[in-house]
């Protein structure tokens, strides 16, 4: 393959990198005056590099690099979502940004290269291309969460987030050091040829458990989750509700395909952690989110939970269980960034709030966006006929096909749980006295968005499952 | 005893035996001293093994870049590291534990990791074994290999190495980089565009009557 095909193949990844950089020259050419005009440009960049995945999608599996990374089916479909959900995050944070005398030209910036470290993060298919796109993609984030510097909290959580995910990333290189060092190779598939020989070897599997461990880390899979209340409570709510998005989708994309492609002989060995983490997961997601008060709080714990749904589909490892994957994490970004949108659209006279008890008699102060914000939690606690729903039924259907009926009954009783939290809200704001009413904002982009992803979740993806779970299948297929 | 056995015996001996001082040495700028001797004789038995690009990159890293920042900050933080210590004796026990279950573990690990026996060494690997990385001159050096193969099979890591260096670098300025207000700053456009007229006045001065 010559470099040309090369390069055309990774054109979006080409127009992140080139475009961070000429914005970043451009941003420190004009001074902060220009973040709004940056922000701008990043969103139009962001969205046609969307296109152009869009446009290279369909076409015939790719490995580029000598097979560092592949470009199929399966990361186009991750691709487009992280690029979506990177620019519906710029497009959020605009207003509170600059209430908060946050606006720096930097900020785009920093989610366009952590959006460019999530593709490479999808369609690595090599060791080292995987630790690379990891680390990409997290000391962004990791900056963003400490954006606001003049903050405690949010110097906290960005302090925390490093220190944590620099032991994950510890714990992954250890991992991937044993891999290389029983198989011989760091490329995926050279590793599965190894892999199937070797197939009993404690050395390998000790190197996978330490993978694993490392990559829950990044999916903030229960018991490697305590890093995940802090920064989403500290970190500015717009980064929050990117965190909660994006990463989560490309940490789990990477965790299917790191698990599928070199390990698909033992799936015997994963499949029992991938179970545990799971069911760790969901406890706690629907236990502790039950004493919080904090909205944020309370969606970082919905967040652990929902990884701990989608980890259901990965723990059974066929093809359909990772496009139950897909589907499930399509569905949870876009009931994410819709629930992040109402809480960005908390804000009083004076500054945002975030206890929950605010939200109380919504319904007659701001009737519009507790219809929406009630359309999302029912979506989020898996109410039929809500898309959230279906997600959850497309999961445990995969477990189910893959005799795995305990782990999908456990996911049914916790989805259960889960959604008394949810209905409290919902509670609070339908049936209690009013708070004081937040500010209207008519028209705006976060009303929009909340909007929006309220209709995707009632009633638009109703109709639409169908092809929404055909397409993750066609992708998921890609991988094995 | 070859000159290289010998060598190896000076560095391993002075590696180790630095080592120990590093943890063993009351005074914290000693520590630090012993710690870029242990780097330099970590450097030479790379140099020894015949790596000689990774013993460059030890002294140029780890003593000029790493070693230095720890000098930096021991003489220039004032951190007390009596009271550092005192909890040592405390923590031993636990420390020791811990230890001690990672040697377990490390031992189950690579108790099935079949060493290759000399033969198939030698066969694998010919110019490794004459004892002497001066057998392997034919072959490219470290450096020569490295820059063989980094722009090409793997310029993809080279690259995207690159970006990662490039967001550290936006995360330091954004977090640190503080415009001030009220500094006094040169202006070297504006010093040179002064006029002599601007700021020096002639004043006729009548004799013998001063100013």
């Amino acid at each position: 393959m010559t470099l040309a095909d090369t390069l055309f193949w990774i054109v979006p990844e080409l127009m992140l990198a080139g475009g961070a950089m000429a914005l970043l020259i451009l941003g420190v050419y004009l001074g902060d005056a220009s973040s709004r005009l940056i922000s701008t440009i990043s969103i139009a960049l962001l969205i046609a590099a969307l296109l152009v995945v869009v446009a290279l999608n369909g076409g015939p599996t790719q490995e580029l690099f000598g097979g560092a990374l592949r470009v199929d089916a399966f990361s186009s479909f991750a691709k487009m979502l992280i690029l979506a959900a990177a620019a519906i995050a710029i497009l959020m944070s605009d207003k509170y940004l600059a209430g908060e005398q946050l606006g720096r030209f930097e900020y785009p910036v920093l989610i366009v290269l952590a959006a460019l470290g999530m593709m490479l993060m999808v369609s690595a298919n090599d060791l080292i291309a995987l630790y690379m796109g990891v680390e990409t993609q997290s000391l962004a984030l990791y900056i963003l969460a400490a954006f606001n510097r003049d903050s405690r909290r949010s110097t906290e959580a960005g302090l925390k987030y490093f220190v944590l995910g620099a032991l994950s990333s510890c714990m992954l290189l250890y991992g991937a050091s044993l891999i290389y060092g029983f198989t011989g190779s760091t490329n995926f598939s050279a590793i599965a040829q190894s892999a199937a020989v070797a197939r009993e070897n404690v050395g390998l599997v000790v190197g996978l458990v330490f993978l694993i461990a490392g990559l829950a880390f990044k999916v903030s899979a229960a018991p490697f989750h305590m890093w995940t209340p802090d920064v989403y409570e500290g970190a500015p709510t717009p980064v929050t509700a990117f965190f909660a998005a994006a990463p989560k989708l490309a940490a789990m994309a990477l965790f299917a395909r790191a698990l599928v492609t070199p390990f698909p002989d033992i799936v015997d060995q994963w499949r029992p952690i991938i179970a545990i983490l799971a069911v760790a997961s969901m406890t706690v997601g629907a236990f502790s989110a039950i004493v919080q008060s904090n909205i944020k709080r309370l969606m970082a714990y919905s967040s652990i939970g929902h990884m701990g749904f989608a980890l259901i589909g990965l723990a059974a490892g066929t093809a359909n269980g990772i496009g139950s994957v897909l589907v499930y994490m399509a569905i949870y970004i876009v009931m994410t960034v819709g629930a992040f949108a109402c809480i960005l659209l908390m804000r009083r006279r004076g500054g945002m709030t975030e206890s929950i008890d605010d939200l109380s008699g919504l319904t007659r102060t701001n009737p519009g966006l507790a219809l929406a914000l009630t359309i999302l939690l029912f979506s989020l606690a898996g109410v039929p006929p809500m898309a959230g729903f279906f997600g959850k039924l497309v999961v445990f259907q995969a477990a189910v096909e893959a005799d795995l009926v305990w782990l999908a009954i456990i996911g049914a009783v916790m989805s259960v749980i889960s959604a008394y939290y949810y209905l409290r809200i919902i509670w609070l704001m339908w049936f209690n006295e009013p708070a004081p009413a937040f500010e209207r904002e008519v028209g705006s982009r976060l009303g929009m968005t909340a909007f929006g992803s309220a209709a995707l979740m009632f009633p638009i993806l109703i109709v639409f499952i169908g092809p929404l779970v055909a397409f993750a299948r066609n992708a998921a297929a890609a991988l094995f | 005893m070859t000159l290289v056995a010998f060598a190896f015996w000076v560095f391993a001996l002075s590696a180790v035996a630095s080592g120990l001082m590093v943890i063993a040495s009351r005074n914290p700028v000693h520590s630090v001293l012993f710690l870029i001797l242990a780097f330099i004789s970590a450097a030479g038995l790379f140099v020894l093994m015949g790596a000689e690009y990774l013993a460059m990159l030890l002294v140029v890293v780890y003593v000029g870049a790493v070693a230095v920042l720890f000098l930096f900050v021991v003489m220039m933080l004032d951190v007390d590291f009596v009271e550092m210590k005192q909890g040592f004796l405390q923590y031993l026990p636990i420390g020791v534990a811990i230890a001690g279950l990672i040697v377990v573990e490390l031992i189950l690990a690579f108790a099935t990791w079949s060493m290759p026996s000399d033969e198939e060494f030698a066969a694998a690997n010919p110019a490794a074994t004459q004892g002497s990385p001066l057998a392997a001159s034919d072959a490219p050096t470290n450096i020569e290999g490295l820059g063989l193969i980094l722009y090409t099979d793997y310029v993809h890591y080279f690259q995207i190495a690159g970006i990662i260096l490039l967001v550290a670098m936006i995360g330091a300025i954004v977090l640190t980089f503080r415009t001030r207000e009220g500094v006094r700053k040169q202006d070297p456009a504006a010093q040179v565009a002064r006029k002599r007229e601007a700021s020096v006045e002639l004043k006729k001065v009548p004799t013998g009557q001063g100013i």
